[in-house]
């Protein structure tokens, strides 16, 4: 086509005047093309707001009945409309931060030895083996955490609280650390084993999430930094570190969404308490995912709707941390320039 | 690298002599900037020797036991001696560069460390059970507790988790992979929104998406625990994992072949079909195979919606069912040895799956956008050998110069 000036000396008239449309108006094809992906997005909008909804309608008898005091109670007796979730939803953020504060040095560590260190031809094989451990069934780490993990952690675990036993959540109830005879099991099935398998399975998202972020630090600075006379270590921190932040704080807690509701593991591990036992070392646990799988099958109507409440609470407490960390990571300098 | 500041090895400025020849210049060697040099690895060999004779030093001294425990010392000592061994060469930013890099490295083992026990740990577990055949054709309902491994498999959980994953893979691979290509045409504020939205999905805790099934298809619409209720559940489970997939490897297809296409005339729907979807087939491969390897391992989505039982059951519209992750979880909830073997056996085939759906994905994924099979490049190379003839045969049949002939949109040349 061929551009015509504004001001073409030829033609005044009102038509020439008129502006050019850039844009063309949409074929039969395309309108019909642009419908049908509207369509699937809506029918997946749908299917979201769907879940909420009906979690939403099914929960109501049980909240109508308990009121405020469903975030308050630390019991869960529905049948006898004393429940709550306070000790429930206390006990799974516990083990999802066990998790996190396990995972982030570990995941800080991994991604800036893939993105930095690593040599070019190893890098794409170390990218695949964290994406194989985020795809490594639940019921493996489950599993192995179970049979594996649990006994050899019990050492540790009671050196902590005979040493540290003074910080309260290192503090174990009826632990004596004198007695040569003391029971293992004193330890076993506790919030900081479920912890360390959880770490596992939520380091490879952490991970990912970093390392996006920090390789996309722009190569002009990262030499910049050399060309001052920067060691590698010292070109990180002031350069990688810094560009990638809103990364870290965005995949910790992308990292903190999907620990919240883990199950199998979970189920596997812990005994369960109702009760807030913030004694992470010491035995007994609780998840809103393992309080779900565990009791949906005994429970009365009324205790179903319990359980959806319990679930409605962490649909609504996953959905705030997952959409925080992802306004982190749009936000950030590294999100915004991955967004094409 | 830490070499820049080294006075060692610098070249020192040959100061210029008023005569009236020059000195001959010294033959510069090249510095190597990256690589690992003898030092490094003297100082790591030399750090690891130290902490091992100290941590053994402790463990006869003092009588210090567990293993973890020694672990952690040894380690730390490792780290002091190194840093020690370093220092004497180099000076502090060069100290603590070399101590970051190796605590970067061991976080590097630590993690695939874990990851590699996890697998050795459940396929050698597994293997008592794996070796029988009768594990991958019989069912468990005549596997009693006490019953060999000779007897009873886990066959009714292979055809569950058939059914399940491919009626999850056929109802959710359309569905999602068009949601992906709105994502690629529109960049548009509500594409945005979705996108985000999308995003918080995948960390849905898996569970939910059991819960809701079970809310909605069995309490709501009165339908019975199926096959056919765990496979909606592993759907809205899948779903967000395949737009994010497919829509990262749309975005992979580079801008200006969009824009070749519209330059010459195609519609938008001709260019998503024929330019950008082709080109990141293998992208959209992969995603819809790391889909599967994600949804064949959930067991937490399937755990409140497909029952259990003990027999095969092929129909999934009727009667529960069981897949290979629910039966792991509930032989193991069971305690019993012979379960506890079989459920192990039944993990391993789990993640030989998983791996094997993975190097598949990676062998795919790795060709990146556009590539083309040998067969696939021998077709592209026909058309075109087929187009140039075609146009020399219109050349000397047309009377008019060729500059003025007609030119092939895109679609119309095959």
């Amino acid at each position: 086509m061929v551009a015509t000036l504004p001001e073409a000396p030829t033609g005044p008239g009102p038509e020439a005047q008129a502006k050019r449309p850039l844009k063309a108006k949409p074929g039969q094809g395309d309108r019909t093309f642009l419908g049908l992906t509207r369509l699937s997005t809506l029918i997946v909008l749908a299917v979201f707001a769907a879940i909420g909804l009906f979690l939403a309608a099914k929960a109501l008898p049980a909240i109508r009945v308990a009121k405020l005091s469903f975030l308050t109670t630390q019991a869960w007796q529905p049948d006898i409309h004393h429940f709550g979730i306070a000790g429930v939803l206390t006990l799974t953020i516990l083990i999802a931060l066990v998790a996190v504060v396990i995972a982030v040095p570990i995941s800080l560590g991994l991604s800036l030895f893939i993105s930095e260190v690593a040599p070019q031809r190893i890098k794409r094989t170390l990218v695949s083996l964290v994406d194989l451990m985020a795809a490594v069934p639940s019921v493996v780490y489950g599993l192995w955490a179970l049979y594996f993990l649990q006994g050899r952690t019990i050492g540790l675990s009671r050196w902590l609280s005979t040493w540290l036993g003074w910080i309260p959540i290192f503090k174990v109830n009826g632990a004596s650390p004198t007695n040569p005879l003391e029971s293992s099991s004193l330890y076993s099935a506790s919030t900081f084993v479920a912890g360390i398998a959880v770490s596992l399975m939520v380091i490879p998202i952490l991970t990912s999430v970093m390392r996006e972020s920090f390789s996309q630090a722009p190569l002009g600075e990262r030499e910049g930094a050399y060309a001052l006379g920067s060691t590698r270590w010292g070109m990180i921190r002031s350069v990688v570190i810094p560009f990638g932040k809103s990364g870290i704080i965005g995949g910790t807690m992308l990292g903190l969404g999907r620990a919240l509701g883990e199950t199998i593991v979970v189920i596997l591990i812990i005994s369960p308490v109702f009760t807030a036992n913030l004694h992470i070392l010491q035995s007994g646990g609780n998840s809103v995912s393992f309080l779900i799988a565990n009791l949906y099958g005994e429970s009365s109507s009324f205790g179903i709707s319990a359980l959806m409440a319990a679930g409605l609470a962490l649909f609504a407490l996953t959905l705030v941390v997952n959409f925080s960390a992802s306004a982190v990571v749009a936000r950030s300098r590294s999100g915004a320039e991955s967004e094409v | 690298m830490t070499l820049l500041d080294d006075p060692r090895t610098s070249a020192r400025p040959t100061p210029i002599t008023s005569g009236s020849t020059l000195p001959p210049r010294p033959t510069q060697q090249r510095r190597k900037l990256g690589g690992i040099r003898r030092d490094m690895v003297f100082n790591l060999v030399g750090a690891a020797a130290a902490a091992a004779c100290l941590s053994g030093l402790l463990y006869l001294l003092t009588g210090l036991s567990g293993g973890l425990g020694l672990a952690i010392i040894g380690y730390v000592a490792f780290l002091v001696v190194y840093g020690v061994l370093v220092s004497i060469a180099d000076d502090g930013p060069a100290v603590r560069d070399a101590v970051v890099t190796v605590l970067m490295a061991s976080t590097a083992v630590l993690a695939f460390g874990a990851l590699g026990i996890v697998i050795v740990f459940t396929l050698i577990r597994g293997w008592s059970a794996l070796v029988h055949v009768n594990f991958y054709t019989q069912d468990m309902s005549k596997a009693g507790p006490l019953a060999s491994l000779k007897v009873g498999g886990m066959a009714h959980a292979l055809v569950g988790t058939l059914w399940m994953v491919g009626i999850a893979v056929v109802l959710t691979v359309p569905i999602g992979l068009v949601a992906a290509v709105y994502l690629d045409v529109t960049r548009s504020r509500p594409a945005r929104f979705f996108r985000t939205v999308v995003e918080a999905m995948t960390a849905l805790p898996s569970i939910l998406a059991g819960l809701f099934i079970y809310a909605a298809w069995i309490l709501s619409f009165g339908f019975q625990r199926s096959g056919l209720a765990a496979s909606l559940a592993l759907s809205v489970m899948m779903l967000p994992y395949i737009i994010r997939a497919a829509d990262l490897a749309l975005r992979l297809v580079p801008g200006n072949l969009r824009e070749a296409a519209a330059a010459l005339g195609a519609p938008r729907w001709k260019t998503e079909m024929q330019v950008v979807i082709p080109t990141a087939r293998s992208g959209l491969a992969t995603a819809v195979i790391l889909g599967v390897a994600r949804a064949i391992g959930e067991a937490s989505p399937v755990l409140l919606t497909a029952g259990y039982t003990t027999y095969i059951n092929a129909n999934p519209l009727n009667g529960p069912m069981v897949s290979l992750p629910l039966l792991t979880l509930k032989l193991v909830q069971s305690g019993v040895p012979a379960y506890t073997s079989r459920a192990f056996g039944a993990a391993s085939f789990l993640l030989v799956v998983v791996i094997v759906l993975f190097l598949v994905a990676r062998k795919i994924g790795g060709w990146g956008p556009g590539h083309l099979s040998p067969r696939g490049l021998r077709r592209v190379q026909e058309a075109s050998a087929r187009d140039v003839s075609r146009f020399a045969r219109r050349r000397r049949s047309d009377t008019q110069p060729a500059d003025t002939a007609q030119i092939p949109t895109v679609g119309t040349t095959r």
